[in-house]
């Protein structure tokens, strides 16, 4: 299928100069538009690979939601890029460590063969083709992985929590429209029918 | 030969079926200005537009003729290439969702398992266009617009997802054509009435009509996120919106009001084609959201949170436990 394979090489090389992208640009804003990008393109790829499950949830959840927070804030914020950039070099150990550290990890694990690169092909129990993908993932997470499936919500749902309550503060200097007493005024108390004599005024 | 058979011949009828649906659509979009145009007029007691051509009929074309020989300006403070892209990425989203729109049985450009899903992500796609180009007008205006009408749509859609995952239960499968054929007995409105209801309201808050129209409040922010756009670039955003209500009122036909089929399987509604139908339904719709919009006065920005997020929110989940208790109970 060279079409397939036309389409690969070309989101491929969209998603990683894109990436690249995010890290160089000057604009943040821009960056995080890459960012997008590189969201959009890896959800290509995950449909080139039939998992469309995967690929619509990418898109809704990150593209859909959290990029547009993270676009928000960003356009929210006044970052000056020179400013930032001022400290490069006295980060530059540190950072060329980490690189080092993780490059060696991923030539090692894909130079060693841990990581079979063909284990879609080989996975003990592939996708049946009458059953929907959607439903595939149900089946799995919902058994096999119930557990860790509950403990991850359970953790979004204290982080969630913690996000709230780490920014509520009660304001009292705002006035703030109580919507249930508002329901139940009745017109007669906060409105009057006022005859109003000409050239007179009420 | 080979190059030809596998992939110019499929190539151009996929292109055909594309065209016949934009074209259409496009069509449509025109003459949705002008009967909106004279759905308010009337309700004012009005004539609405009725010079150009047999009772106003070419009034679209005339419209579409002076936009586009406006010239197209382009603020010096702005972001080029993002200030047009906007326009392009909203024009486009709004085409996109059209490819799984089932029009009649196995009338459908791409019958996919996961069509529901496809149209919540491109629904939720349709923010960036606002955003983007909120941003790169560099006007405070637009800029308020914007953010405005991002955190509208952004809330909005979790109830309109909330509402889809309800339908998804009732179906069975994400797959239009399947959500349309297991309505066969009973549209969905008659079970799920409150369901609607919210979905429907949300579609007024996704598309930004009135009453949730803030994000264009002519008295505080001109124009909103498009303020600064003229000539195409406006045509676009135009298109876009009325686009996107067509598209929300097929969804809702697909979802509630039984797609394509006709309301009783009996014969003299078995007379009238599927496709005319569901052509029906859409006017409908699309005659309730305008009515709509000159019957309510706007939304106050804190109640229109204020429904979102403490009204359809608690509401619609309740509605999907329930819904998935039901069928666990009765229809296993």
């Amino acid at each position: 299928m060279p079409l397939l394979a036309l389409i690969f090489y070309v989101l491929a090389i969209v998603t990683i100069a894109s990436a690249v992208m995010v890290v160089t640009s000057r604009n943040p804003v821009h960056a995080v538009l890459f960012l997008i990008l590189t969201f959009f393109n890896a959800t290509g790829l995950f449909l080139l690979m039939g998992a469309e499950f995967l690929a619509m949830i990418l898109l809704i959840i990150y593209v859909g939601a959290i990029a547009v927070l993270f676009l928000f804030v960003v356009m929210m914020l006044n970052i000056n890029l020179v400013m930032l950039r001022q400290g490069f070099t006295s980060y530059l150990p540190l950072g060329g460590l980490i690189i080092i550290v993780l490059l060696t990890e991923l030539i090692m694990v894909i130079g060693l063969g841990d990581i079979d690169l063909n284990i879609a092909a080989k996975a003990t129990s592939p996708i049946p083709y009458h059953v929907p993908n959607a439903e595939a993932i149900g089946r799995v997470i919902y058994t096999q992985y119930v557990l860790a499936f509950h403990a991850a919500g359970i953790i979004l749902l204290v982080s969630m929590i913690g996000a709230i309550v780490l920014t509520l503060r009660q304001r009292t200097d705002v006035k703030r429209q109580s919507i249930d007493k508002q329901n139940l005024l009745l017109s007669e108390e906060v409105v009057e029918l006022v005859e109003v004599t000409r050239s007179k005024g009420v | 030969m080979g190059f030809i058979d596998t992939y110019i011949i499929p190539g151009a009828i996929v292109l055909a079926q594309l065209l016949s649906i934009v074209l259409p659509l496009l069509i449509a979009i025109a003459y949705l200005t002008f009967f909106e145009r004279k759905v308010i007029g009337a309700i004012q007691l009005r004539k609405g537009p009725s010079l150009v051509g047999p009772f106003g009929l070419l009034q679209p074309f005339a419209d579409v003729l002076k936009l586009m020989s406006k010239e197209t300006i382009i603020p010096s403070g702005a972001n080029k290439i993002i200030f047009i892209l906007a326009p392009m990425i909203t024009f486009i989203l709004s085409l996109v969702s059209w490819a799984v729109i089932p029009f009649d049985e196995g009338m459908v450009l791409a019958n996919i398992n996961l069509g529901l899903l496809y149209l919540l992500a491109i629904s939720s796609l349709n923010v960036y266009g606002v955003i983007i180009s909120g941003w790169a007008s560099n006007s405070k205006y637009a800029f308020l617009g914007a953010l405005r009408s991002t955190a509208q749509m952004i809330s909005y859609e979790i109830s309109i997802g909330l509402v889809i995952i309800t339908v998804l239960i009732c179906a069975g499968s994400m797959n239009l054509t399947k959500i349309v054929e297991a309505q066969k007995n009973v549209w969905f409105i008659i079970p799920m009435l409150p369901m609607f209801l919210i979905f429907f309201i949300s579609a007024l808050a996704e598309t930004n009509r009135a009453p949730f129209d803030l994000p264009e409040g002519e008295s505080e922010l001109v124009a909103g996120y498009f303020v600064e756009y003229s000539s195409i670039g406006f045509a676009f955003f135009f298109i876009g919106e009325y686009a996107n209500m067509i598209l929300m009122s097929a969804i809702t036909s697909i979802l509630f009001l039984g797609g394509w089929l006709p309301p009783l399987d009996i014969v003299p509604f078995k007379w009238i084609p599927n496709l005319v139908w569901f052509v029906l339904k859409i006017f409908l719709v699309l005659f309730v959201f305008l009515w709509v919009r000159a019957t309510f006065p706007r939304y106050r920005y804190d109640q229109l949170m204020r429904l979102g997020w403490k009204v359809f929110l608690p509401i619609s989940m309740l509605w999907v436990i329930i819904t998935a208790s039901v069928k666990i109970m009765f229809f296993k």
